[in-house]
């Protein structure tokens, strides 16, 4: 399957778990701020890319969760320097460039999930 | 859960599915204020929330009710029928998915075709519930289960399924 094979269907999914139109779905809308996902549709986002692409997703390996809970990784709201280290390593499908010298407030980390995050995670994940 | 929107449990294959059964009677105040055509119909709502104890229930038994169950997640639902006063409905949820974050269903709503055995299928509901005590904002909610009450647990002991481990209110 190539990258636009993936594409498309995780254009049905998006379709599928937030109603939105295809056309809307394009590579860089952010899943929060443009397609207007909540915490529930993340859940059911990884519940349809491991059905539609067979695969098996752990908890927090699409979507990043429960960070706030370790302080070395966020601290008075904004992530730390280990913890943006942290996000880079374990999350090779998202483009964390937002929070270079910028803002980095964990309110911003939806923003930074965009469909071509979803594409680049399906595309590693079949690459097994 | 305050209010019933389902009668009695016919079937439980457990981690799979469970089917419940809801008559819809003239004395339900609601349905006296929703009037179309001059005939009372049940509003939508109540029938997606009939399927939302109906599928909210076989999500709890898979954690013996420790985990809050929250309906969280309208993901798709369509009817086809009205439905009103005298008729049967029949629920059937089955379970997607499920990890510790929560669970995807979908189920049928049939009604019994008047004056005979038959089923219609009137209404297809894909539903998402939350397990709220592991969400993603970390949240927290009393220790007793708000969820699955007093009178939710009078249906399970009817239906046969008393012996699933339900936390006490305080």
């Amino acid at each position: 399957m190539n990258r636009d094979d993936i594409f498309s269907k995780i254009q049905e999914v998006l379709d599928d778990a937030l109603g939105v139109d295809e056309d809307e779905v394009t590579p860089q809308a952010s899943l929060t701020a443009d397609l207007g996902a909540e915490s529930i549709d993340f859940l059911d986002i990884v519940f349809r890319i491991e059905k539609t692409f067979d695969v098996k997703i752990s908890q927090g390996e699409l979507f990043p969760e429960n960070l706030a809970d370790n302080a070395e990784w966020v601290a008075d709201g904004k992530l730390t320097d280990t913890g943006l280290n942290m996000l880079k390593g374990r999350m090779a499908h998202v483009d964390f460039a937002v929070f270079e010298g910028g803002d980095r407030s964990i309110a911003k980390l939806g923003d930074a999930i965009t469909v071509d995050s979803l594409v680049n995670f399906v595309e590693i994940k079949l690459a097994g | 859960m305050r209010w019933l929107w389902i009668d009695r449990i016919i079937d439980h294959e457990p981690n799979k599915r469970l089917v419940a059964i809801k008559n819809v009677s003239l004395a339900e105040e609601h349905l006296h204020d929703y009037i179309v055509d001059g005939q009372v119909v049940m509003p939508a709502s109540l029938l997606i929330e009939g399927m939302a104890q109906t599928a909210g229930i076989l999500v709890g038994t898979m954690s013996n009710f420790e985990e809050k169950v929250i309906l969280a997640k309208i993901t798709k639902a369509s009817f086809d029928s009205d439905v009103t006063a005298g008729d049967t409905l029949r629920y059937e949820a089955t379970i997607d998915r499920i990890d510790n974050s929560g669970a995807a269903t979908s189920g049928t709503v049939d009604k019994r075709v008047a004056g005979g055995e038959a089923w219609e299928r009137i209404g297809r509901i894909e539903l998402m519930f939350s397990h709220i005590d592991n969400n993603n904002a970390g949240t927290e909610f009393p220790e007793h289960n708000f969820v699955f009450s007093d009178n939710f647990k009078m249906i399970l002991d009817v239906a046969g399924l008393g012996g699933y481990v339900c936390k006490q209110d305080p």
